[in-house]
């Protein structure tokens, strides 16, 4: 068939959450290309995560919360017209016209206007200092306006309501929340859970009312907050407002062009998102689902967005109702709830954990037939990826309830069998099933691959730890290994021999073989041993035993290419060099006839060294004081800086001054990986610190701490652990941060493959090194002491022994006779490396100031 | 005492010195010239000796008196720092891959090498 047929116009009102997944839903269908896709949103800037909004409080940029990856509307060719809301539809027509007064028409319309929050309509409620929850807009004016408040009041004790109030304690503010319901979170958790709930939240110093409702916003003559009238009589001071007392569907659009919705608000749909009219769909927050629910949550929206995207496919599928099982972390209390909270089945049982002294409350809701229908769970939600499922499947529970509340070490028995059927991830809907399915049939080998496989674990994240435990089964069954010992030498994992080097305090590789290892060793687990002794501060890692361990660039203090010879690469700091610095180099790499590059990391390397010509040329370096740059170890390479404040016009601190700082205080450090690093300035971000292992950059007030960023194969972007940091704090963080790196990482792990590894990720990294929770700040402080104090030149050390002097010999019956295979033509200027077949020249070992380049 | 073993290794018609026992650091290798051959010798924790071809098949460079000893099961072996590939010492076959990127078969020659003075040290044995 060669029908020419038009394009068919779809026009998505909003982009929010909601809308992007729709997007990236719609262009994933057959026959996408046949749509011409059109935005029109109300908002300045593109999707972003509301769900993360508060995190914009601790610096997360608009730019990080964005959902829109760079590129993507190009690509699918889809125009967005940011800040250009839709003000009417005309249905018969098949048009929309805008608030700027544009007529678009469509085949298809898809509304996800979302909702917008209920501000209960008390006198004052308008007033100057009042605010709502909901936009990156309105969190710029709640920080504008408290800059110069003293107390804020939060109406409303829901989910926002609390994140609201733990954004205004963190700014400094006397904070309360006033809930009209009698306890907090009145529609997850029962009122034991609330209970609980409310004494840790107060323990922060946030005070709560309940049962209170908002009778007036009392103001100042000019028109200022002031207080709070409550309904029990009481009125509470305040001079900002922040309502968060729950939301409502935006359906305006539909009601204007005769759609139906709902009594209580939302557009009608079928299962398949599609409202009365067979043009038009409406997806997420906007919409009174088939099942006659508004969802207020992101996975049921995501789950609507993908139904009408296939709906338009015309590809089956439905929306018929969502779990609103809801697991989170309010000013740092975990919180959960999931099934049916409340019990409501008639005959329910409760199976109730309650610990007041640590602060743990557990209610499982037990069906008549022993399945699990729901629960709630505050202060440990430990056990919500496995009772989550278990409660959305409906089976009766093959062990006894009080199994699956009591803490571990009192219920006996294993782990919880999940049926087949159990959605492990919500937000992208995925079974167990479906996971059991990737690894066995697909041949995915790993959670990472199963991820990229089934998208389980890439929305919210919460079921990422179970969907490790299912893979690792199955990889199990199917008689896969999953081995996590280092090599066929040791069944322990790296940091397993980290603990086991430093509690037992070995020095020597044949004792950890003796004693915790078999066979020989080899060219995996030696090198990872000598790192772990060097973390450790065991020396210059060329004596007694060690110097077998290492690989052949750390044996060698230089780096291996591809013909057999050494790159050679000085420390310089910062990137800050002087002019005679360069001369120096400049002459060394003119006298050796060395390939001379500037690296990423602001360095200069010198290529084409053979083994004999490395101590004369380190002796030149090194009496012109310059020092090893570790170019060749898995340690701390570069801290690379923007020049920063001291030059630029736009830098607001000295980020040369500090790179230089962090580069000599953590040069030498023995890592799993190598480790870079970054310094901007200011928030323009020339260094790129977000792409490096850690990266700092400069705010107004102090320094913001980006960690497990990579560029490289898979690169990744930084995560914001900290913010406006002074310089002390930083740099304490960082060696925090350092150390249980290299103390938990696995062999060759990066810190970003680590940190998305780490259980609990980032909210449980800043826990370890901020809030010191595992209480082992004070020796991480140490162990970096000890480095810091411990640290020597290793090329200066090399070079004053002349036992270690004596390796560096290309044939130990012939010192000083050059590798007749290692041959060099001249290239632009420079030598290169011989190809086979090439005839090249031998560099001599010392060679005279003018080594002949010819470049004919 | 200190006694000075010599290293030696046998070129098809005779022994030649090559290095001092003391120069070979347990667990890893030195190169020597042996009537333009280039040769890797090995001397393991338990003090057995092995000569190998230097040459790496694999990336094409002398390169293998660098590598990193240790063993695969029984099998003492060498791991080239080029590209990783793991040689066994005793025979010089690689036992990652069978074939060489330029066709030929990935095996190393192996020099008979022992270790001199009053009781010679063989291939194989311990000095």
């Amino acid at each position: 068939m060669t029908t020419h047929h038009r394009p068919k116009d779809v026009i998505l009102v909003g982009h929010g959450m909601v809308g992007q997944r729709f997007l990236e839903a719609l262009v994933e269908q057959p026959g996408a290309a046949d749509w011409r896709v059109t935005v029109l949103a109300e908002e300045p800037r593109p999707a972003y995560d509301r769900v993360q909004l508060t995190s914009w409080f601790s610096g997360r940029t608009a730019e990080e919360l964005s959902l829109c990856p760079p590129g993507f509307l190009a690509e699918h060719g889809i125009e967005l017209r940011l800040g250009d809301p839709v003000a009417a539809v005309d249905r018969a027509a098949r048009t929309v016209t805008t608030r700027a007064g544009h007529t678009l028409s469509y085949d298809a319309l898809v509304l996800a206007t979302g909702s917008y929050p209920f501000v209960p309509p008390v006198p004052g409620h308008d007033a100057d200092g009042c605010h709502v929850y909901r936009t990156i807009e309105d969190l710029e004016a709640i920080r504008a306006g408290a800059e110069g408040a003293r107390v804020g009041a939060v109406v409303g004790g829901g989910l926002l309501g609390l994140e609201a109030a733990g954004a205004l304690r963190a700014m400094g503010l006397d904070t309360h929340v006033v809930e009209f319901a009698p306890r907090l979170m009145a529609l997850q958790i029962d009122e034991g859970g609330g209970a609980l709930l409310r004494r840790k939240i107060e323990e922060l110093g946030v005070t709560v009312h309940t049962g209170a409702g908002t009778q007036r916003v009392e103001t100042t003559a000019d028109g200022r907050v002031r207080a709070m009238a409550l309904s029990d009589g009481r009125e509470l001071a305040a001079d900002l407002v922040v309502f968060s007392a729950g939301i409502r569907p935006r359906d305006q659009l539909a009601r204007d062009c005769g759609l139906p919705v709902g009594e209580r608000g939302g557009i009608v749909v079928d299962e398949h998102c599609r409202t009365e009219d067979p043009h038009v769909w409406a997806v997420g927050e906007c919409a009174l689902a088939a099942d006659g629910r508004v969802y207020g949550l992101v996975a049921p929206g995501y789950a609507m967005a993908e139904t009408a995207a296939r709906a338009l496919a015309g590809l089956p599928g439905g929306f018929t109702g969502a779990d609103t099982s809801t697991k989170l972390k309010l000013l740092g209390v975990d919180v959960a709830s999931f099934g049916d909270p409340h019990g409501t089945a008639e005959g329910a049982l409760e199976v109730l954990y309650s610990d007041s002294r640590s602060g743990v409350y557990k209610k499982l809701v037990i069906g008549r037939d022993g399945a699990l229908l729901g629960g709630v769970l505050v202060g440990d939600t430990e056990a919500y990826g496995v009772l989550r499922p278990l409660a959305i499947g409906g089976k009766p529970l093959q062990v006894a309830p009080e199994q699956l509340v009591l803490p571990a070490g009192f219920a006996p028995g294993g782990p919880v069998a999940l049926p087949d059927d159990a959605v492990v991830c919500s937000c992208h809907n995925v079974s167990k099933a479906a996971i059991r399915s990737a690894v066995a049939d697909q041949g995915c080998g790993s959670v990472a691959e199963v991820k990229k496989c089934t998208k389980a674990g890439t929305g919210c994240g919460s079921c990422v730890k179970l969907l490790g435990t299912i893979v690792t089964e199955e990889l199990e069954a199917a008689g896969v290994s999953v081995d996590t010992g280092l090599c066929e030498h040791f069944a322990h994992t790296r940091s397993e021999l980290y603990e086991i080097v430093r509690f037992k305090g070995l020095t020597s590789f044949s004792e950890l073989l003796a004693r915790h290892g078999t066979g020989e060793g080899c060219d995996v687990c030696k090198p990872a041993v000598a790192s772990i002794f060097a973390s450790l501060g065991n020396g210059h890692i060329l004596d007694g035993e060690q110097a077998a361990l290492q690989d052949t660039n750390d044996h060698f203090l230089a780096n291996l290419q591809r013909n057999g010879s050494y790159s050679v690469v000085p420390r310089i700091p910062g990137g800050e060099i002087t002019p005679e610095g360069l001369i120096t180099i400049g002459e060394i790499a003119r006298d050796y006839g060395l390939y001379t590059k500037i690296t990423g990391g602001q360095r200069i390397d010198l290529f084409g060294a053979s083994v004999d010509q490395l101590p004369p040329i380190w002796q030149r370096l090194v009496d012109a004081g310059f020092e090893s740059g570790h170019a060749y170890g898995k340690s701390l390479r570069t801290v690379k800086s923007c020049v920063g404040e001291t030059w630029c016009r736009y830098g607001v601190q000295d980020s040369v001054g500090l790179a230089i700082e962090l580069e000599l205080r953590y040069r030498g450090l023995r890592s799993p990986h190598k480790l870079k690093s970054a310094v901007s300035g200011c928030a323009r971000e020339c260094a790129e610190a977000q792409s490096k292992d850690f990266g700092i950059i400069a705010t107004s007030t102090g320094w913001n701490l980006h960690v497990g960023g990579n560029g490289g194969m898979t690169p990744r972007h930084a995560d914001l652990l900290a913010a406006d940091l002074d310089r002390e704090t930083l740099i304490r963080t960082i060696d925090r941060f350092l150390m249980f790196y290299i103390r938990t990482a696995d062999r060759l792990e990066r810190t970003a493959a680590w940190l998305e590894r780490l259980d609990g990720g980032l909210e449980h990294l800043r826990a370890v090194v901020l809030d010191d929770s595992l209480g082992i700040c004070a020796e991480l402080d140490e162990l970096m002491d000890r480095h810091i104090g411990s640290y020597q030149d290793e090329w200066a050390a090399t070079l004053a022994d002349p036992d270690r002097l004596r390796r560096f010999a290309s044939f130990v019956n012939a010192p000083g006779t050059p590798d007749p295979a290692v041959t060099f033509v001249p290239e632009r200027g420079q030598i290169r490396p011989a190809r086979p077949g090439e005839d090249g020249h031998l560099l001599t070992l010392v060679s005279g100031p003018r080594l002949e380049v010819r470049t004919a | 005492m200190t006694v000075d073993v010599k290293v030696e290794i046998h070129d098809g018609s005779r022994w030649q010195h090559v290095c001092s026992y003391d120069d070979l650091i347990p667990g890893r290798g030195v190169a020597v010239l042996l009537d333009g051959d280039q040769v890797a010798v090995f001397r393991d924790r338990a003090g057995t000796l092995y000569a190998v071809d230097n040459r790496d098949p694999f990336s094409g460079t002398y390169v293998l008196s660098r590598g990193i000893l240790g063993s695969r099961g029984d099998t003492p072996t060498v791991a080239s720092p080029m590209y990783k590939q793991v040689f066994d010492l005793r025979d010089g076959r690689c036992l990652d891959e069978e074939t060489a990127p330029d066709g030929g078969r990935a095996v190393l020659r192996v020099w008979p090498v022992r270790g001199s003075q009053h009781a010679p040290v063989e291939a194989g044995s311990r000095a």
